[in-house]
């Protein structure tokens, strides 16, 4: 029998009082794909950290191809021949992809013989696993997908033969996802061994040999994947039965509530971010926005939010909404019955330093029932704050616990709570569930449904695909600052989506990667 | 104005320029590798005043040399600690540097010398003295070229010509050699270093050091070249015009030089003339004394394009889960 290309036995870590790993113990056989999977939180990526010589275990061993072995540092961890592509890309911006490639793993002290030596070996690697880019391209020109694939070119010029790849779809668009896979795939004929960290269920299932879950800190089963259910993993996964696609009826659109048209938005450095975008929502109907980040759909949010001024029409249950004057904050905008979930909790929706109940009365707290004279009520505000984290089931139950001392599960609820029982006539909603954990998406998803269901506008901007598809009674793509076209959700699937959102119309027919690429490449090249 | 005139300001702005270079590209090695340095002004000051005591002392002007770069090295390897082993905020730690220093300077000034906070007057051994460029004296004849030559270019003291010669050093280190590379990482993002095992700190203090021996340099050139005595607090903001030369230069050395020369130029024309007669009107000594402030103001206001900093500047590294 051959000996497993990782195994840990009995890892544990703490940070403080908080245990991210409890006890690990898992197989890793070489030539396989294996899926580490689990909520946020659950310590994949404490654990990994390990792996990677970022943490110390306190305690536990480490077999490398049956070896014990101590890895201290990322430097043991390169020599023991892992290799890891993290999910927030570890590259130079301004430096080649040469350089990016060299940087640590240089021949000598003088950099002239490092590049030309690692320009032959580039290419010979390019070519075996069919990973081109262009070695003298530098990485800020380059779009994720292409940077990607340096990253894991990094992986492989150090002969890392274990490859560890930390929630690698979460920026990509469908089709490149499928060719990551695929290139997976290929490495793994190699013989190279990868462990893949993802939350998501589908890619578990169609790219993995084995899969193990995690449930905070602890590993809660291996199996493998052929014998296995999304269904059964994410009980796995949540310790209780979980709704993996959203509970609704189908939609009984009422009069328009949002309407805009040709909205155009240029930011403060002269770049055009909306170049005249054209929808509308009715009551009783979820508009879903898809696209990959940075074509304009945050912008979008922002200009309706009051956030940012812009050019064009947009009325609100038929009144022209004011986008460059003095009635075009985000006050006003709240006064005419519009809510904002923002796309960034942490940074827009919550002042993580304050207590929720002062969170939950913000954007709100002029209203007279919070008033006293001139002093704030703030016993109303508790009492208010109280009433609504009981009934959005804010975890734990504590208004006098900071923002930042949530999860993040619990951070978006307590901002979903705020915005949602104001009974607004339009929700903006941006990635609801970024960072959630499934349990608490379920959630966030019903609430949203339930709003729909009581007459109310909903738009819903989220780069999750899947959240899209279920969600939305309407889709549009947005792409480059313009909509690419709109679709029901039961016209369509991710492949067409996937293709819109990289700006390809004649989705008939077939499209490269490559293809792919560049168009998203010359749109966020543009935009950045 | 006629050529000798103009061949003098040349000569003053190179000598003037040489202390502004020295800090510049200390302040291009440590901002590069992503620590703001404000605490050059206070580094300078050090190095100027255990320069000119050492050399007081000793009467060599050597070991004057050395005790400045060594004095220089201690406050970098304070600001060091406090913004990279103790992840403090960079630019406190360098304010209190300059602090520290303009304090600690006449105060041990006082103590040693009873002057006034000042040195003693070096002379002979004790100073810096100029060097003949080879054929100097015979290409002075020689109309134009040679009065440049043998005027403007030859007759500084060896610590001109080593700053000069640290420009090209600088670039090649920084764009040709594997330190280089990972210096410029470091300064842009320290986690592509961390996550390639190469030591973020050990990088970081690298540079900081490499920004104190050329803070020391410009001190001792400041106390023992360009004057000959310390006095008080006689870096007169050149620490700080030395930052905003490295913006002007866009963090590069070659540009580097050609702001360092600009401000060198402003310098001697304004010690040279005590007024600027335009012919329709004047312009007063007192601003003529400010342009190295003034541009210095207009750099900083960013009246001179868009300069991008090292995108990890002024953070200091933690790892992250």
């Amino acid at each position: 029998m051959t000996a497993p290309a990782i195994e840990l036995k009995g890892i544990s870590k703490s940070f403080g009082p908080v245990q991210a790993n409890k006890d690990i113990a898992i197989r890793v056989m070489p030539g396989t794909i294996h899926g580490i999977i689990g909520e946020n939180g659950a310590g994949k990526s404490t654990l990994m950290s390990i792996l990677y010589g970022f943490y110390k275990a306190d305690k536990g061993e480490i077999f490398i191809r049956g070896e014990r072995t101590e890895i201290p540092d990322s430097q043991a961890a390169i020599r023991a021949g892992i290799g890891m592509v993290f999910q927030h890309f570890k590259l130079v911006q301004n430096f080649t992809v040469l350089e990016n490639i060299v940087l640590g793993a240089e021949d000598g002290a003088l950099l002239k013989g490092s590049l030309s030596k690692a320009r032959t070996l580039l290419k010979q690697l390019s070519e075996e696993y069919e990973l081109h880019v262009d070695p003298d391209a530098k990485i800020e020109d380059l779009g994720v997908g292409m940077q990607q694939r340096v990253e894991i070119l990094k992986a492989l010029y150090r002969r890392a033969d274990i490859l560890i790849l930390d929630e690698p779809t979460g920026v990509l668009t469908p089709a490149e996802a499928d060719h990551l896979f695929r290139i997976l795939e290929g490495l793994k004929r190699e013989g190279k061994t990868i462990i893949l960290i993802t939350h998501k269920l589908r890619e578990i299932m169609e790219t993995t040999d084995t899969v193990s879950v995690m449930r905070r800190g602890e590993m809660t089963a291996t199996v493998k994947t052929a014998e296995t259910t999304p269904q059964e993993l994410a009980e796995l996964m949540v310790g209780r039965e979980v709704l993996l696609r959203v509970d609704k009826q189908a939609a009984t659109p009422g009069e328009t509530v949002l309407n805009v048209e040709n909205l155009q938005v240029v930011d403060g450095s002269g770049v055009e971010r909306l170049r005249g975008i054209s929808l509308n929502v009715k009551r009783g109907e979820i508009l879903g926005i898809c696209g990959v980040a940075g074509n304009g759909q945050s912008e979008l949010l922002e200009v309706l939010g009051g956030m940012r001024p812009g050019k064009g029409r947009v009325t609100v249950n038929g009144q022209e909404l004011d986008l460059t004057g003095a009635e075009s904050d985000a006050r006003t905008r709240r006064r005419r019955g519009i809510a904002h979930v923002p796309e960034d909790r942490q940074e827009e929706g919550l002042i993580m330093d304050f207590f929720a109940w002062e969170n939950v009365a913000f954007g709100y707290h002029d209203d007279a029932r919070y008033q006293r004279g001139v002093m704030m009520n703030n016993d109303a505000i508790r009492e208010d704050a109280e009433a609504k984290i009981a009934k959005f089931d804010v975890r734990p139950a504590n208004c006098w616990l900071k923002a930042k001392n949530f999860s993040g599960g619990n951070q978006q609820k307590i901002v979903i709570a705020r915005e949602l029982e104001r009974n607004p006539d339009l929700l903006l909603v941006g990635q609801p569930t970024r960072g959630v954990d499934i349990g608490a998406i379920e959630f966030i998803h019903e609430q949203i449904v339930a709003l729909r269901d009581a007459g109310k506008a909903v738009l819903l901007v989220s780069v999750e695909l899947d959240e899209i598809l279920s969600l939305s009674d309407r889709i549009a793509v947005i792409f480059d600052g313009r909509i690419m076209g709109e679709r029901l959700p039961s016209e369509t699937d991710e492949r067409e989506l996937g293709l819109l959102m990289a700006g390809i119309t004649d989705t008939d027919k077939d499209h490269s990667v490559d293809e792919i690429e560049e168009n998203l490449a010359h749109a966020t090249g543009k935009a950045g | 104005m006629n050529y000798l005139d103009l061949i003098q300001i040349l000569d003053s702005s190179i000598r003037l320029a040489t202390p502004l270079l020295f800090a510049c590209l200390a302040g291009l090695f440590s901002e590069r590798a992503g620590v703001f340095d404000i605490g050059l002004e206070g580094k300078i000051l050090i190095s100027a005043f255990f320069s000119a005591a050492v050399a007081a002392l000793t009467g060599s002007v050597w070991l004057g040399l050395l005790a400045g770069i060594a004095s220089s090295m201690v406050f970098s390897m304070i600001h060091g600690l406090a913004s990279i082993t103790f992840r403090g905020d960079q630019l406190i730690s360098g304010v209190a540097i300059n602090f520290l220093a303009a304090g600690m300077t006449v105060l041990i000034a006082q103590d040693w010398f009873s002057q006034g906070g000042r040195t003693p007057q070096l002379s002979g051994g004790a100073r810096f003295s100029p060097i003949e460029l080879p054929f100097a004296e015979a290409l002075s004849g020689v109309p134009f070229i040679g009065p440049l030559y043998a005027d403007a270019l030859s007759g500084h003291t060896i610590l001109v010509y080593v700053g000069l010669l640290t420009v090209p050093l600088t670039w090649y280190v920084l764009f040709r050699t594997r330190f280089g590379l990972r210096l410029r990482a470091v300064g842009e993002n320290p986690g592509a270093v961390d996550t390639a095992g190469v030591s973020v700190v050990r990088l970081r203090y690298a540079a900081v050091a490499i920004c104190g021996v050329l803070c020391g340099l410009s001190g001792s050139f400041l106390a023992t070249g360009l004057a000959a005595s310390f006095t008080q607090n006689m870096s007169a903001g050149r620490g700080y015009i030395a930052l905003a030369a490295l913006i002007f230069a866009k963090w590069r050395p070659w540009y580097a030089l050609g702001a360092c020369l600009l401000f060198g130029l402003l310098q001697a024309i304004s010690n040279r003339y005590s007024s600027i007669d335009l012919v329709l009107f004047e312009i007063p000594n007192a601003f003529v004394l400010a342009l190295p402030y003034i541009l210095t103001v207009v750099i900083l206001a960013g009246f001179v394009g868009k300069a991008v900093p090292p995108r990890a500047g002024g953070q200091p590294y933690v790892k992250e889960r």
